[in-house]
């Protein structure tokens, strides 16, 4: 049985930038707890001959040349922003590190 | 005559002899779309505007001798997670609402270039996470068989659209079983194409190495036409095939599968299959036998783990695709006071923005790909996939394609499964498959349930690259199912209108 | 009593390692079609792909990988037969789709090494420095913090970001652990950036600008008590921009953490700021509560699998080493040590050598580039070579040779020149800067100088040959400058009977 404490997805969901309330993180914790348990099965199946498989078709070195296509303008890049100035996104402030 | 009942092969016709115009076809599905949408819920945003301007635009070249591509002018609805320039493209999410890209995906400027119209972006589960549609955070599609049973999902709108009448045509997106699922509890026709197959370029990812886009349609051969308009290299997408398209359509029209070795997936018919969704499957055996196809019994063992792994490696790689939807440069930001900093504002327009499954899948990969649990999960989840492509293999040294039914049950109720996701999860239990080996997989109508005189789904799974082969099988499959009905399967659903 | 550097290494042993990144100089960006160029109009350089919009792909950029290679192959690295890129993922507002396309576990070069030789007292001596692998990624975009009272991020109102450098190709060196330096970690430390550097120049593949950000280096440095055999805990001073820099930050870090364990605190493992003014580094973010990067196979790129037939074609491009050609050119154009470091450090080597291959004398060459066009381009604070070519040099310096122009009329061309007022021709013909030889001429201007100081006249005549300084004064400022002074001298003490 896989236990995940509510404290573990208080970690994860600060990895993942999502903000949550302790019911929320409580109700998750269990959840994740019985899901992870279905999922474990994939750890029976496979011994360590077994390559894992990322891509499903086999392709490589797929390349462009080194050429400038056109860009958006400044308008259409910043179409979709919540708040712009100056030519840029306006975000908040950004708190913490350089 | 030419109708909105019609299919797409016969509106195409209609329109190169000139007894109806694009224009006309198009207004007529909206005059539909009013009538019934509003029970069935399929779009999201319809663009009357500019579908009618291409319909004309289409017109006016057919009136000048142009020639065009054979869809050219027939109405076509849009799974709302394919961008469209200037077109508001939610995903089904509230953190996408007002977005309007200022780029088109590829599979849209092919249909643009192609004279398709787009009617309009139709309903799906948030970010394609979801089995029902009912996960869509604009309320859910209503299956037009029984507007209290889910129309499957993700892309609940493009078949519910597609079975109500609303359009003849609808693009999808498959990342689990997105377009086939709700092609089988809609009696229509979806088609996964092989990974690779369709550009992805403009499709807002989900799961990046399962996402396919395909088409959603009442006859094989609609899909196939759709299929080829779609499909081909792309050099926007390092993973798409750079090969010749399968010829598709060819091998829709040919019907015949004699001397065909149809591979039956002993994994995929026992347990948790509903009663008259198995019965339904074998009718639609017998009507392959009779054709001429030769049926092989083919094993898959892995096929057992395909959904546990799916549900690691889907999830993981959402955790890390809806990342950039962080309220900076696109989408709904809440909590900006001009106090609270980056961090914080992302964090809570994440907690509005995203719904409760979105949340769980995305905590759920984030765990998956953590120090510590990568191997256990996601390096094991990895190795499933290796194991399936390998199942595969050998079942396509036996068969030239396998079959299965596409989902376990018909339709159930709105609301029967959204608090349980593992329930939930086990309606994708005989698509998964196809996306964890990148091949093609397709389904089509193969009769109404016994017990609740729902539609059944039949699915038939090629290897990858020769998508034409399950068109070749579903064509027959198709005529001779149609033969012994007597009409379509959707003539025996619900009219909706008229009221 | 806190411990200064040579108390701190006679107890303590540093252990090095470096990080560099350097941004390529490809035309387009690692996986989209933007351009790299600097200085545009804010998110003008951006498309769905770097501003990482929702459905956007990347598509790798081919000449990255070549640079790449050619980086890995030029430090003595193997080329991985197969190469895939991963996402490194964490929430950064400058970095659009907050995960870094990167690598990692599969980089593109692994297990090289770099030759690099420093002063010590006993006499030159060389390090090998070893690399333990060059990957590729790409830029984030850059933030600007507006309000507040620094104009810094603490205490500004908002951000503005702009996404022109957002994925602009990156290649990470990193090198694996440097023991063995003793108390020379510093030189070897500088020496190996500056190696790094000049090979990187040599390639042609960045600018390698440390100053303008196109390469940076982040230093790795733990200590340990002599004889130990231990290795420490290690802090990470990030972007250190300059050559002395890189040598100052590890002299500033052995002193910080030897005082620290002599007080008997431990060393955190942290990632720490050089501050250019002092010379010592200041905390950043702790790595202690690190950041779980959830790398994963990149599902929308493909595998690199470069074939051996490609490799070796580009190895057969590899220019000859830095090094090496340093000590070719040093003894062809006899050039003193100090003067060639002073070459190398002004990145002057590539436009002398061309001046010279142009016909130049050596001597004149080095000089004119190092002191008139370089004084030119401090004043205007830009790089040398943008002012002026080799060839304008080489002919500038011809007409010197040939006495068509003076030392003074050849400042004046170049000036003109770098002012953009054309060719050296153009300039001469424009500004009429001629050496007057025409012995006519400047015959008469003698003669009215002559006249105008009869007595100095007189006390040349008298054998008083210095006061002839007086009278040269008055022709060369009578003829703008453009006579030539010693052809005058003789012209005036002939006409004054002092002539040999
Ligand atoms: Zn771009």
């Amino acid at each position: 049985m896989a236990a995940i404490s509510r404290d573990d997805v208080a970690h994860l969901a600060k990895l993942a930038r999502i903000d949550m309330s302790n019911a929320e993180l409580d109700h998750l914790a269990q959840e994740m707890s019985v899901i992870l348990d279905a999922v474990a099965r994939v750890q029976e199946v496979a011994g360590s001959d077994v390559p894992p498989t990322s891509h499903p078709i086999p392709v490589n070195n797929v390349v462009r040349e080194d050429v400038v296509l056109p860009s958006l303008s400044q308008e259409d890049s910043l179409s979709g922003a919540p708040a712009q100035a100056e030519g840029r996104f306006k975000v908040p402030q950004i708190l913490g590190e350089e | 005559m030419t109708s909105i009942r019609s299919t797409a092969a016969q509106m195409a016709e209609a329109l190169s002899a000139g007894t109806i115009t694009s224009v006309e076809l198009t207004q007529a599905h909206y005059e539909r779309i009013g009538e019934v949408d509003s029970e069935v819920h399929a779009f999201l945003y319809l663009d009357k505007e500019g579908a009618l301007a291409q319909a004309a635009q289409s017109d006016a070249k057919r009136n000048s001798g142009e020639i065009q591509s054979p869809l050219a002018g027939v109405p076509l609805a849009l799974k709302d997670l394919l961008t469209q320039k200037g077109i508001p493209t939610t995903c089904g999410s509230k953190i996408l609402e007002g977005w309007r890209p200022p780029y088109d995906s590829t599979v849209v400027a092919k249909l643009k270039a192609a004279g398709v119209v787009i009617l309009g972006k139709t309903n799906m589960d948030e970010f394609a996470m979801g089995s029902s549609t009912e996960n869509s955070a604009y309320g859910p599609t209503h299956n037009p068989w029984d507007l209290t049973r889910i129309p499957g999902g993700s892309g609940g709108g493009s078949a519910a659209a597609v079975a109500a009448f609303e359009a003849p045509l609808a693009i999808g997106s498959d990342t689990g079983g997105s377009i086939r699922q709700p092609a089988a509890v809609t009696g229509t026709v979806g088609v996964k194409p092989t990974y690779g197959g369709v550009s992805r370029f403009g499709l807002i990812a989900f799961s990046s190495s399962l996402d396919q886009a395909g088409p959603c349609a009442r006859t094989v051969l609609d899909a196939a036409m759709l299929h080829e308009v779609i499909a081909g290299h792309d050099e926007k997408d390092s993973t798409s095939i750079n090969a010749p398209v399968p010829q598709v359509v060819k091998a829709a029209k040919k019907l015949d599968v004699k001397g065909m070795k149809i591979g039956v997936v002993k994994e995929l018919q026992g347990e948790g299959f509903q009663a008259g969704v198995l019965e339904r499957f074998h009718d639609g055996l017998d009507a392959l036998v009779s054709c001429g196809a030769e049926l092989v019994e083919v094993s898959c063992p892995a096929f057992d783990y395909a959904l546990a792994a799916y549900y690691l490696i889907a999830p993981s790689e959402c955790s890390s695709n809806l990342a950039r939807f962080d309220s900076m440069r696109y989408g709904i930001r809440i909590g900006d006071d001009g106090v609270r900093g980056a961090e914080e504002v992302m964090k809570l327009t994440r907690h509005e923005g995203f719904g409760p499954e979105v949340k769980r899948r995305i905590i759920l990969g984030t765990y998956a790909l953590s120090s510590g649990y990568y191997d256990a999960y996601y390096g094991s989840a990895q190795k499933v996939r290796t194991l399936l492509m390998r199942d595969f293999n050998a079942a396509f040294a036996k068969a030239d394609v396998l079959v299965s039914p596409t989902a376990p049950t018909t339709a159930f109720k709105i609301g029967e499964n959204v608090d349980d996701p593992l329930a939930m999860y086990l309606n994708d239990i005989a698509t998964i498959p196809v996306n964890m080996a990148g091949i093609g997989g397709m389904s089509l109508p193969c009769g109404l349930a016994p017990e609740d005189g729902l539609p059944v789904g039949f699915q038939i799974m090629a290897p990858a690259m020769r998508d034409d082969l399950m068109y070749q099988v579903g064509g027959a499959l198709e005529a001779t199912l149609l033969a012994k009905w007597g009409a379509p399967i959707l003539d025996s659903a619900p009219l909706l209108a008229a009221k | 009593m806190a411990l200064n550097y040579d108390q701190a290494v006679a107890k303590y042993d540093p252990t090095l390692g470096l990080e560099v990144h350097v941004e390529l100089n490809t035309n387009s960006k690692m996986f989209c079609g933007c351009s790299t160029e600097f200085g545009a109009e804010p998110n003008t350089q951006t498309c769905p792909v770097c501003l990482g919009l929702p459905g956007a792909l990347p598509v790798v950029n081919g000449k990255a990988i070549e640079s790449s290679i050619l980086i890995g192959l030029a430090l003595n690295c193997s080329i991985a037969p197969f190469s895939r890129f991963a996402r490194k993922n964490y929430f950064y507002p400058d970095m659009p789709k907050n995960f870094q396309t990167s690598q990692y576990d599969e980089p593109i070069c692994v297990n090289g090494y770099l030759d690099v030789e420093i002063e010590t007292e006993d006499g030159p001596k060389q390090f090998r420095v070893e690399i333990e692998r060059v990957h590729m990624e790409e830029d984030t975009g850059k933030s600007l913090h507006v309000g507040g009272a620094t104009g810094r991020i603490h205490g500004a109102e908002y951000s503005l970001l702009d996404y022109n450098r957002a994925g602009i190709p990156l290649v990470e060196i990193v090198t694996k652990i440097v023991g063995g330096t003793g108390k020379y970690a510093p030189e070897v430390a500088r020496a190996y950036v500056t190696e790094l550097r000049d090979i990187l120049r040599s390639l042609g593949v960045s600018d390698v600008k440390m100053e303008q950000g196109s390469m940076r280096c982040d230093v790795n440095l733990s200590l340990a008590p002599i004889g130990s055999g231990s290795l420490g805990t290690r802090s990470e001073t990030k972007n250190v921009n300059s050559l002395r820099s890189v040598e100052r930050a590890v002299i500033g870090e052995v002193i910080r953490q030897a005082n620290r364990l002599e007080a008997g605190e431990r060393i955190v493992q942290e990632t720490r700021h050089f501050l250019e003014e002092s010379g010592q580094t200041r905390p950043g973010r702790s790595k202690e509560q690190a950041e779980d990067y959830r790398y994963f196979p990149e599902p929308d790129l493909v595998p690199v699998v470069p074939d051996s037939a490609w490799i070796e074609e580009l190895r057969a491009t590899l220019p000859e080493k830095p090094s090496n050609r340093r000590k070719r050119l040093q003894i062809e154009w006899s050039v003193p040590d100090k003067e060639m470091s002073s070459l190398v450090n002004a990145g002057l080597l590539d436009v002398v050598e061309e001046t010279i291959k142009l016909g130049a004398e050596p001597t004149r060459a080095r000089s004119w580039w190092l002191g008139e066009i370089s004084r030119l381009a401090n004043e205007r604070e830009v790089d040398p070579t943008s002012l002026i070519t080799p060839g304008q040099v080489a002919v500038v310096i011809s007409l010197i040779e040939s006495g068509e122009l003076t030392d003074k009329l050849a400042r004046q061309v170049v000036e003109g020149v770098v002012a953009g007022e054309g060719t050296p021709a153009d300039v001469i013909t424009k500004r009429g800067l001629k050496v007057v030889s025409d012995d006519g001429a400047l015959m008469t201007a003698i003669e009215a100088a002559i006249a105008a100081q009869p007595d100095t006249a007189l006390r040349v005549r008298g054998g008083n040959i210095p006061a002839a300084g007086a009278l040269i004064g008055a022709v060369m400022k009578a003829t703008g400058g453009q006579a030539d002074a010693a052809k005058v001298r003789e012209l005036l003490l002939k006409h004054l009977g002092q002539g040999e």
